[in-house]
């Protein structure tokens, strides 16, 4: 394929659009991860096939190829590759972290309840009974408890993601090509990572890399190869008419008998429609929120600075952490509804003051960056690798 | 976000008319067991079942998990199968009522679609009430194969002679962060409206009893007094969808007919 290779983006200003936008698909994680919670009624899964996952795992390929991409550029394949592993072990160690955390609220709860109206639902708690296959197959990543899933893929997407950054370096359609044909044969032929005692993944790996890997394409300049073709008003009013549609769909979900007027051969064409497996119908969704948030947000738009947006933004440029903190938030919220009161007010309450809390240490966390770095006192370091500018938090 | 949030708003104004309604087979039931905008959709007429009342011989087998027993020496007389027996022979006298149970704990909807030809053969039934997901959902089993389970057994119930109704998972609020029902919730309703099979809602039922404080069902109680009330209301209720599916019209398609319920089940 004969092909001018894109070079890395020029250091222009970081697109606050891509922190704000993951900082609001983590709260909205956080918001959907808490069972039973009225707040999460605002999350936009409810409103579309497609929820706050497929952001976050688009925005964190942009930001993993604009990072990781310069570093292969002027520091080689060795050294880019070296950095993307780091950061896979450190999402591995935020993950087992997680676990331990997951352990002992199931613990906590197994030794509490005990109504015999649950007895099957107890049955979730007696993987505590042989801790030494349960334990291995967590730290193997075969067992992942509820909405811990997200990590895991994210490690997998790391793992490979040096070949395939050097690949859309060079040629970036057939790196686009590569990753749409894995996607295209995992449907196929059913390709997945077996779980642990039974099923498979959560959030498939072969299927979800394509939207990771589009992300790093658009980054390295495919976004802007593709810019005109999006803004165009032929393709935001097709994304606005898909985003109805799937809305319509939707809203048949909760309120059962509207299902009623769902044409039965809709219904025939679009069911199962599959998370774990990113069906193209939630990937399309996907791209009709992006089509249609660019044309409402340009890049330039200057409220991007406005305070009131910083606590997202913020926590979008930590989002390894703040994911953490988010699902601990939640274990600890529904902690709150089970021990404390789960009425509307109390949900209200929790739901608030959990992005209250992941906006504060979002805020810590650059602080301690600052500090950090003036405390090293060392002259300036080649703008290539320095960390602080995109966060180093790809 | 605050389009969202308008939206939401618009959804709610949406549901609350309907809401509204009152509920119409229920009105003879205790207090404790009625649900405004009750959660049993009936959308899909139950023929067999039909046929069967009028030939004054109903039998119906109930093929579940652990959530359709309850443990102790008179759990089989408290659970629902048993509850709903005695409330569908209350309903329909002159009407040799059996409901016959094919109920072992931990099982999936494939293991369960395993032990059906048999339990059919014996049961002989006009009614299969199927009620899974649950142990599916805490063993994580690949959504793709439930769905195939769970049309292999409403295949296999029909070529036995037997209308289907599904029901759906309990809403368990202690464990509710440990098992990830929505998957299965959701793929379970796509397969019972492609398939034209009711589903008794039980999660979204016993979600409103939560919220209205009808049971405490946080209660870390270890007596059976709350959870013999409550398979005691969902046999009634359950009595309720079969009598009101099968006087349904049988025509190719019902509007529905019952109103929407508040919550969404995920």
């Amino acid at each position: 394929m004969k092909e001018k290779p894109f070079m890395a983006p020029p250091p222009v200003e970081r697109d606050l659009r891509l922190d704000l936008f993951r900082g609001i698909a983590l709260w909205l994680i956080f918001l959907d991860h808490i069972p039973s919670n009225v707040v999460s009624w605002i999350t936009i899964r409810n409103y579309g096939f497609s929820d706050a996952t497929e952001i976050f795992v688009f925005i964190s390929g942009y930001t993993a190829a604009f990072v990781y991409g310069r570093a292969m550029t002027v520091n080689g394949f060795i050294v880019a590759a070296a950095r993307v592993l780091k950061r896979a072990w450190q999402i591995y160690v935020a993950h087992v972290f997680l676990f331990t955390i997951y352990l002992a609220e199931i613990a906590y709860v197994s030794h509490s309840f005990d109504n015999p109206l649950y007895s099957e639902e107890m049955g979730v708690m007696h993987f505590l009974n042989n801790p030494d296959v349960t334990v291995i197959q967590a730290l193997l990543l075969k067992f992942k408890p509820v909405n811990m899933d997200v990590l895991p893929l994210y490690i997998v997407l790391l793992l490979w993601f040096a070949p395939i950054l050097w690949l859309l370096l060079r040629s970036p359609s057939l790196g686009l090509i590569v990753s749409a044909s894995i996607y295209a044969m995992s449907w196929t032929f059913g390709w997945n990572i077996a779980a642990w005692p039974k099923g498979v993944w959560v959030f498939n790996p072969f299927a979800w890399q394509l939207l990771f890997v589009f992300g790093a394409w658009c980054a390295l300049g495919g976004g802007q190869r593709i810019a005109r073709w999006v803004s165009s008003p032929v393709t935001v009013a097709l994304a606005a008419v898909y985003l109805m549609f799937s809305f319509s769909i939707v809203i048949t979900w909760y309120f059962p008998p509207l299902a009623a007027y769902v044409p039965k051969f809709v219904g025939e064409a679009i069911y199962p429609i599959s998370k774990t497996n990113l069906d193209v119908l939630r990937l399309m969704h996907f791209f009709s929120l992006a089509v249609v948030t660019i044309w409402l947000i340009p890049k330039d738009w200057p409220a991007l600075k406005l305070p009131v947006f910083k606590p997202a933004i913020l926590c979008g440029q930590h989002s390894l952490g703040i994911f953490c903190l988010g699902v601990f938030l939640s274990f600890a919220g529904h902690f709150v509804f089970t021990e404390v009161s789960n009425r509307v007010f109390m949900q209200v309450v929790v739901s608030a003051s959990g992005i209250a809390i992941m906006a504060a240490a979002a805020a810590l966390i650059s602080w301690y960056r600052r500090i950090e770095r003036q405390g090293t006192g060392s002259g300036p370091r080649p703008p290539a690798i320095k960390p602080g500018f995109a966060g180093d938090d790809a | 976000m605050t389009g969202r949030f308008w939206k939401a708003l618009a959804v709610a104004g949406l549901a609350l008319p309907v809401l509204a309604w009152p509920g119409s087979a229920f009105a003879e039931h205790p207090a404790e067991c009625y649900v405004a905008g009750d959660q049993t959709d009936v959308d899909f007429p139950l023929r067999l079942v039909a046929r069967a009342i009028a030939g004054k011989q109903l039998n119906i087998l109930v093929l579940g998990a652990g959530s359709s027993s309850l443990p102790g020496p008179n759990g089989v007389k408290k659970a629902y199968p048993a509850r709903l027996q005695q409330a569908l022979a209350a309903k329909l006298p002159g009407v040799a009522v059996k409901v016959a149970t094919d109920v072992k704990s931990r099982r999936t909807a494939a293991d369960m679609v395993k032990s059906l030809v048999p339990s059919l053969a014996a049961a002989k039934p006009a009614l299969l009430i199927w009620q899974t997901a649950t142990v599916d959902a805490m063993q994580a089993v690949d959504p793709d194969r439930f769905g195939q389970a769970l049309d292999k057994g409403i295949n296999l119930a029909r070529s036995a002679g037997a209308d289907v109704v599904f029901v759906n998972p309990q809403y368990s609020p202690r464990t509710e962060s440990m098992i990830a029902l929505g998957t299965y919730v959701e793929n379970l309703r796509w397969v019972a409206l492609q398939q034209e099979v009711p589903v008794f809602d039980r999660f979204n039922l016993m979600k409103t009893w939560a919220d209205l404080g009808t049971f405490d069902l946080y209660s870390a109680t270890k007596k059976l007094d709350m959870a013999e009330r409550v398979h005691d209301c969902i046999g009634r209720l359950l009595a309720a969808l079969v009598l009101d599916a099968a006087k349904l019209p049988t025509g190719p398609h019902n509007e529905p007919r019952h109103e929407p319920q508040a919550e969404g089940s995920r």
